[in-house]
């Protein structure tokens, strides 16, 4: 019977794979190099668990990745879809026109291809003016003529009212017939502009992302994989069907830190902790919550355009594994600039010249190394004994600054040590009530993922006046259930984790936002 | 052009928004929509014209043009900018007289912007000054309300179409009936307001704030751009003064009367270290006191940035382990007499303290 389950994780230096048992405990684990295309770092990291693992093809259920598929492909302006974009708000919102700041590069690979069109709502659920159903229509025929891959639709408060672009996706739909669709009011937030550009980066992405699946699912027949199932992390911590994250790939951009805040619950059991997740170049710092990675309710900048939606609330340090030591004028500094994955040849333990914070933490006795190829003694020659300690001050400091400012208030709290890199950091830090690294620590990630439940997070905004509470909270809950069934979880399993209420101040009535998590096992 | 007056580039437009969030003191709305509007319009080719106020005659006539309401409602429901155009012609229908300039009423947040959109779409030189030289959460926190020129008659204006046209006894009345009618337009509405003559405006006026703000906007980024430090730039820019630097380690929040107010405590960093600043403030920063002693009061202006990039921080976004920069900055010297201090010194705000210049607090502090 398939009971292990394949998690595999991208970073930025290594990629990691982790296989599971049935109560989730890592059986294996292990990393490849990243590859600058991704998609053969992780073919080979698939490849490499089922040869080495000894689990038979049959034994494995499932297989969740996590990857940085789409984030690069916005970086990079690649690989993106042609987007026609509709945007239902009129006679508003044409004082600022769609992708008006955009780096000119990345509106020309998307296509720069717009409509405005009347109808949307104001924030008491009125319409602004009908929907104008023929421009609409107009619209979608224009796209056809112009050859668009992928199609956002965006109105005004439809986190309040999705209405019109319910209306406008069929008339899309039944015009372009089998073309993607992506609803602002499934992807973000209030926040006209973010939630519009985050709707069409989704569906410019669509494209490389099941590219992405694709691939993966060729290497998963090669291996035999023939009763797994494929799923792909979210930026929340959870997963979802990768016929989901083909209509929703946006979930996935930040999947990587998400699944190190996962993992470290996994490995450790605590609900709520920080978690400091050193790699090679970057030691990103998150907060478990509930169980969850903390989310973050600031716009996001991703390839140069502002974005709001669900992302894990993190801090971010150019200090790591690899990060190269500097003295200027008896100043003592560590990165960002990093050695990557080039550690074992260029770390001055491995013979190399570049003195890495690797280096430092093996010269002050401060960490081992079960790599033959590494000498501890090389470092502790070469290196100054005042300047060892200098640059490992400063690792320190920074990291501790990182920890108190994901924070929210100053009681101490335990930190999860996790990452490849983390092996060098001290067991007492600053602001830590206790510092934990547990067994698995450097493969968190890919643990993280591979252990993920189903999860759908959905926001919607009510007025308290017009909508009873309680209707109101039932209305969030069972669209979140819904889709987290859509997206693959065991309809018996599913619970809700969480429900928050936020407020909007200033305005009359009682209108709230509304946003539920319901998670469940995926159906395997 | 004529001598004294400016081409504004999409380059002031960014360095104004930088500039304008900082004189925002905290509140004052995101000036991030109005640089987009404004950018929209310099590349569909239009020009935007600032003028000093020294350069206007006497007789010319003058209307304020701002954006009034819910900053919530409107980054969500985006305006057309037809609905800044009539507000404009309403309130020039009713004077049977066109305005030969716009001017702004805050250089502070988002309303610093709204004259130049007005001004480009419609050919009309914007003026060079504001009535508040930073950023104030109500109507007759201006300048202009000092020298006894009336709100209104004034003008709202939303995106569908209509308009409305406010005669009020005074300006009290006038901000409580336009609250409610931007409440009916959708949470916010466009409005002509404080509509006067040259010879009225060159006496009201703070001058040359929006140039000002341009030049602090301009600093922050070529520090940034030299990897100098932005704080420093700030303080040379608007001849402030450092007051504090340090971590916030707690906020507490509370609505009154519809304000959100609120009290955030920031522990010393650097050579503040073992001292303890609190900020009060209810939209904008009021008041900063260093282990219980003040060291600036409205309507001087206290400004929070982030410590390693200097930008600014609005007072909702105050959370507990944001390493910041405390910097004070002298207001302008009309609001220093007993009658402005009255409309927005710190007794108007709730504070029973005596407003002292900053200068004069930071020169006894010293001694």
């Amino acid at each position: 019977m398939a009971k292990y389950r394949i998690g595999i994780d991208v970073g930025s230096t290594n990629t990691d794979v982790a296989i599971v048992d049935e109560k989730g405990r890592p059986y294996y684990t292990s990393k490849v190099a990243t590859t600058p295309d991704v998609t053969t770092g992780i073919l080979k990291a698939l490849e490499k668990a089922a040869k080495e693992s000894g689990v038979s093809p049959d034994d494995i259920a499932a297989v969740m990745y996590g990857t940085t598929h789409g984030l690069n492909a916005i970086i990079t302006r690649r690989g993106l879809y042609k987007v026609g974009v509709i945007r239902i708000g009129l006679p508003a919102t044409t004082a600022i026109e769609p992708m008006l700041d955009w780096p000119p590069d990345l509106r020309k690979a998307v296509g720069n291809l717009y409509v405005l069109v009347e109808g949307g709502f104001e924030y008491t659920g009125e319409e602004i003016s009908p929907l104008d159903e023929d421009k609409v229509r107009k619209a979608a025929e224009k796209f056809k003529r112009e050859g668009v891959d992928s199609v956002a639709i965006i109105s005004v408060f439809s986190p309040v009212r999705p209405d019109h672009e319910y209306k406008a996706a069929k008339i899309v739909s039944d015009v372009l017939g089998d073309i993607p669709v992506s609803l602002s009011s499934s992807i973000g937030s209030i926040g006209l502009l973010e939630r519009e550009n985050a709707t069409i980066l989704n569906a410019a992405i669509i494209g490389v992302m099941k590219r992405s699946i694709s691939a993966v699912r060729n290497t998963m027949d090669k291996l035999n994989l023939t009763s797994a199932k494929l799923y792909l992390a979210q930026n929340d911590g959870t997963i979802i069907s990768a016929e989901m994250a083909e209509k929703y790939p946006i979930f996935t951009v930040a999947a990587a830190v998400s699944n190190s805040v996962r993992g470290a619950y996994v490995l450790t059991g605590l609900k709520d902790a920080i978690v400091v997740d050193t790699g090679g170049t970057t030691t990103n710092i998150g907060v478990l919550e509930k169980g969850f990675p903390r989310e973050s309710s600031s716009p996001v900048v991703l390839g140069g355009v502002r974005t709001s939606f669900m992302m894990p609330d993190f801090v971010s340090i150019g200090v790591a594994g690899g990060s190269i030591v500097k003295q200027e004028d008896n100043k003592v500094t560590v990165g960002p600039e990093s050695v990557g994955y080039e550690l074992i040849t260029k770390g001055i333990a491995w013979g190399g010249n570049l003195i890495t914070a690797t280096d430092v933490a093996l010269a002050l006795g401060r960490m081992r190394i079960d790599d033959p190829r590494c000498n501890p003694d090389l470092a502790k020659a070469k290196i100054p004994r005042d300047l060892a300690e200098k640059a490992y001050e400063y690792i320190i400091r920074k990291i501790e600054e990182g920890i108190d400012k994901v924070k929210t208030k100053p009681d101490p709290m335990p930190v999860v040590l996790v990452g490849g890199g983390s092996a060098m950091l001290p067991r007492s830090l600053q602001g830590a009530s206790v510092v934990i690294r547990p067994e698995g620590a450097q493969s968190a990630n890919a643990i993280g993922a591979a252990t993920a439940l189903i999860g759908a997070t959905v926001e919607k905004t009510y007025n308290y006046e017009q909508v009873d509470r309680k209707n109101a909270l039932e209305d969030a809950k069972s669209e979140a259930k819904r889709r987290a069934v859509e997206s693959g979880a065991d309809p018996g399993s599913i619970e809700v984790a969480f429900v928050e209420e936020i407020s909007m101040p200033y305005l009359p009535g009682n209108i709230v936002k509304v946003r539920v998590k319901a998670v469940g096992k995926a159906k395997l | 052009m004529l001598m004294g007056e400016y081409k504004l580039s999409k380059e002031d437009v960014e360095a104004l928004a930088i500039g304008a969030a900082i004189l925002g003191t905290g509140g004052g709305g995101d000036p991030y929509i109005g640089k987009l509007m404004v950018t929209q319009v310099l590349e569909k080719g239009k020009d935007i014209i600032l003028v000093p106020p020294e350069d206007i005659p006497d007789d010319s006539f003058i209307i304020t043009s701002a954006f009034m309401g819910t900053p919530i409602t409107l980054i969500e429901k985006l305006p057309s900018g037809l609905d800044a155009l009539r507000a404009l012609k309403a309130l020039e229908n009713y004077f049977n007289r066109r305005a030969d300039y716009i001017t702004p009423v805050e250089a502070g947040g988002l309303n610093s912007t709204i004259p130049l959109y007005v001004g480009g779409l419609t050919g009309r030189p914007v003026l060079d000054g504001d009535g508040m030289g930073r950023a104030f959460p109500e109507l007759q926190m201006v300048t202009f309300h000092l020298y006894g020129i009336k709100a209104t008659p004034m003008s709202l204006a939303d995106e569908k179409g209509n308009s409305v046209i406010l005669d009020t006894i005074d300006n009290i009345w006038a901000e409580k009936i336009a609250r409610v009618v931007t409440i009916r337009m959708g949470g916010w509405a466009s409005i002509a307001i404080y509509s006067m003559y040259g010879s009225q405006y060159k006496k009201a006026v703070i001058p040359h704030t929006i140039t000002k703000a341009i030049e602090i906007g301009k600093a922050v980024r070529e520090a940034k751009s030299h990897g100098k430090n932005p704080i420093d730039a700030v303080i040379d820019a608007t001849n402030g003064y450092r007051l504090f630097e340090g971590k916030m380690v707690d906020v507490s929040r509370w609505i009154v009367a519809g304000f959100a107010k609120g009290e955030v405590t920031i522990e010393g960093l650097n050579d503040y270290k073992g001292k303890t600043m609190k900020i009060k403030f209810q939209n904008e920063n009021l008041v900063a006191e260093v282990n219980g002693e003040i060291v600036a009061s409205v309507p001087d202006l206290i400004v929070v940035l982030d410590l390693e990039t200097g930008e600014p921080i609005t007072t909702e976004r105050h959370r507990y382990g944001y390493r910041v920069a405390i910097v004070g900055i002298p207001c302008d010297e009309k609001w220093r007499t007993p009658e402005a201090l009255k409309v927005v010194g710190p007794r108007y705000f709730g504070y029973d303290i005596d407003y002292i210049p900053i200068e004069e607090r930071i020169k006894a502090i010293g001694e």
